[in-house]
């Protein structure tokens, strides 16, 4: 009958559930306390509003957990996996980083689904702002975009401007790919086409991938195909390609990041508190320094170039 | 080729040196979907005996419904999941969103009607005299569950295994409702899918490696309790 088989698989079964339950109660407890917490200090904070003006207000500490959307280059190159611990150990918050397409990433912000945004589409960005739903928008850092392609270069784009490079695609009817996924780089490959007054859409040798840059990068790879990348991504992942950098160093190839913070008084849930923190470590003194150096010792260049606290028409192309 | 030696290499590395973050990438896949899996068997149990044994008005149009939601797109699931729970969404308030318990219930909306499918076509199986002669020997409706239950418990296997199956394996929804945070939501599948789009395939393939054994292994242990049951 072998039933301490069955008896076993019983045990393991229920195990399961009772984990399942503790670690609910586990993640639900810290959160109803959150909650708890939170509507404690509305409550004290309404009943102390008459006071408000008098003393100064203490540093308010919204809840633990902040959303950040970002762009997938700063996840794809490792740079938020070496920031995101740092800033955690030092402020108690806990980041929960989504990795999305810049364009994406804007619209969680719009909708009040994230806290704090790091995204490189700079009109895309603006445009949020005088929306008035992003504010205090700060400039981190920049790198910037080259078009990279097979070796024997078809086209013949080599050293030419982007938009020359993108005409002698055009016109040879190279294989391009491009992100087709609202990204803070597809904007600028769309916004680089339209500078050289074409219009590849519906074209049969351009592929829209649909996804981020690293796996973007893999299928023009497959495929020797052209296409736009941003010089981070490139570089963390040059070891497995073998595009090489055709077009690099012409101004209009710049590509700006930029943190900000989904405002707070528009939306219920959004951490207003730790977004700001965030806002404030990225341009800090600590972790500029660190961007600086992130990748030399691997890539033997650095990613990205810190700006905090630059003007951004200051900037000139590396 | 190259890339799957080397991926075969590393998934070798792995198992041996004990990487503490793949280990608890496993381990976090076998919680949730153990989890979704658990709730799914008792969701399962509970519909699909009350559709197998019950005579009423759109009784086929419950099968028809139950087998459709065996076949639900797990990105669907994910999708509609992330549209509830997202702060803008009617449960934002929750605030589960990249949550391992997030996680949990888009797999047990994927895996409750791969379950319930199995057990209601199980249950529908048995003997039909079976259940007149219990009630003939006085058994109460609860005693009888339990024994029907009791016979079907091979079927009932089967649907385990493939609800778990079907749980483990999927990635749209994990990675939309999950987020994919590293030592907090993210899993296997979802790990090897981050993996890949940065172009590191060694340790995606190692991971897809350790990913099959895993799938194999509690198939085999099922298969084997299945085997002994049957002798």
């Amino acid at each position: 009958m072998k039933r301490w088989m069955w008896m076993a698989l019983l045990a393991a079964l229920s195990v399961l559930v009772i984990a399942g339950c503790d670690d609910e109660e586990a993640t639900g407890t810290p959160q109803a306390t959150a909650a708890a917490t939170q509507t404690a200090r509305a409550t004290a904070a309404a009943t102390q509003a008459p006071q408000a003006t008098a003393t100064p207000t203490p540093v308010v500490r919204g809840p633990k957990d902040i959303i950040l959307a970002t762009t997938t280059s700063t996840q794809d190159t490792g740079l938020l996996d070496t920031l995101v611990p740092i800033f955690e150990d030092e402020s108690d918050y806990n980041v929960k980083v989504i990795a999305v397409g810049s364009g994406q990433a804007l619209a969680m912000g719009e909708r009040g689904d994230a806290d704090v945004l790091l995204a490189h589409a700079p009109a895309s960005e603006v445009a949020l702002v005088d929306k008035g739903i992003a504010i205090n928008r700060q400039l981190v850092m920049h790198n910037d975009f080259i078009i990279v392609g097979p070796e024997d270069d078809p086209a013949g784009v080599q050293g030419m401007t982007a938009a020359d490079a993108l005409g002698a695609i055009y016109y040879n009817g190279a294989t391009f790919v491009s992100r087709g996924d609202d990204s803070g780089t597809h904007k600028a490959e769309l916004a680089l086409w339209k500078k050289a007054n074409l219009d590849p859409a519906g074209q049969g040798w351009y592929e829209q991938s649909g996804q981020g840059m690293g796996a973007t990068l893999t299928i023009a790879n497959q495929t020797n195909a052209y296409t736009l990348a941003d010089r981070g991504t490139y570089l963390a992942q040059k070891e497995n390609l073998e595009l090489v950098v055709l077009v690099e160093g012409d101004p209009v190839l710049f590509n700006i990041y930029h943190v900000m913070q989904v405002d707070p008084e528009k939306f219920d849930l959004v951490n207003g508190p730790g977004g700001a923190a965030f806002v404030e470590f990225m341009v800090s003194d600590a972790t500029q320094a660190i961007i600086k150096d992130f990748g030399v010792d691997k890539y033997g260049q650095p990613l990205f170039i810190p700006d905090a606290g630059k003007d951004e028409s200051q900037l000139t192309p590396q | 080729m190259d890339l799957i030696w080397d991926g075969l290499g590393e998934a070798v590395r792995i198992i041996q040196s004990g990487d503490f973050d793949v280990w608890e990438i496993v381990v976090r896949s076998i919680f949730v979907s153990g989890t979704a899996t658990a709730i799914s068997l008792f969701i399962g149990i509970l519909v699909g005996s009350l559709i197998a044994f019950n005579q009423f008005p759109g009784r086929n149009l419950a099968f028809s419904l139950v087998n459709t939601g065996m076949g639900l797109p797990p990105v669907v699931v994910g999708l509609f999941i992330a549209i509830m729970l997202w702060r803008s969404g009617p449960l934002g308030e929750l605030g589960i969103i990249y949550t391992p318990t997030a996680m949990v219930i888009a797999q047990t909306v994927i895996c409750a009607p791969i379950v319930t499918g199995f057990t209601a076509a199980a249950l529908r199986n048995l003997h039909p005299r079976l259940r007149s002669q219990l009630y003939g020997l006085g058994a109460s409706r609860l005693q009888m569950l339990r024994l029907v239950l009791w016979e079907a418990k091979l079927p009932l296997l089967a649907a385990v295994m493939a609800g778990f199956g079907g749980a483990i394996s999927e990635v749209g929804a994990s990675q939309m409702v999950g987020g994919n945070l590293a030592g907090d939501t993210r899993v296997m599948t979802t790990a090897i899918w981050l993996e890949v789009s940065r172009g590191e395939f060694a340790p995606a393939i190692a991971l897809s490696v350790i990913l099959l054994v895993l799938i194999f292994l509690v198939n085999l242990i099922l298969t084997t309790v299945q085997q002994q049951e049957r002798r």
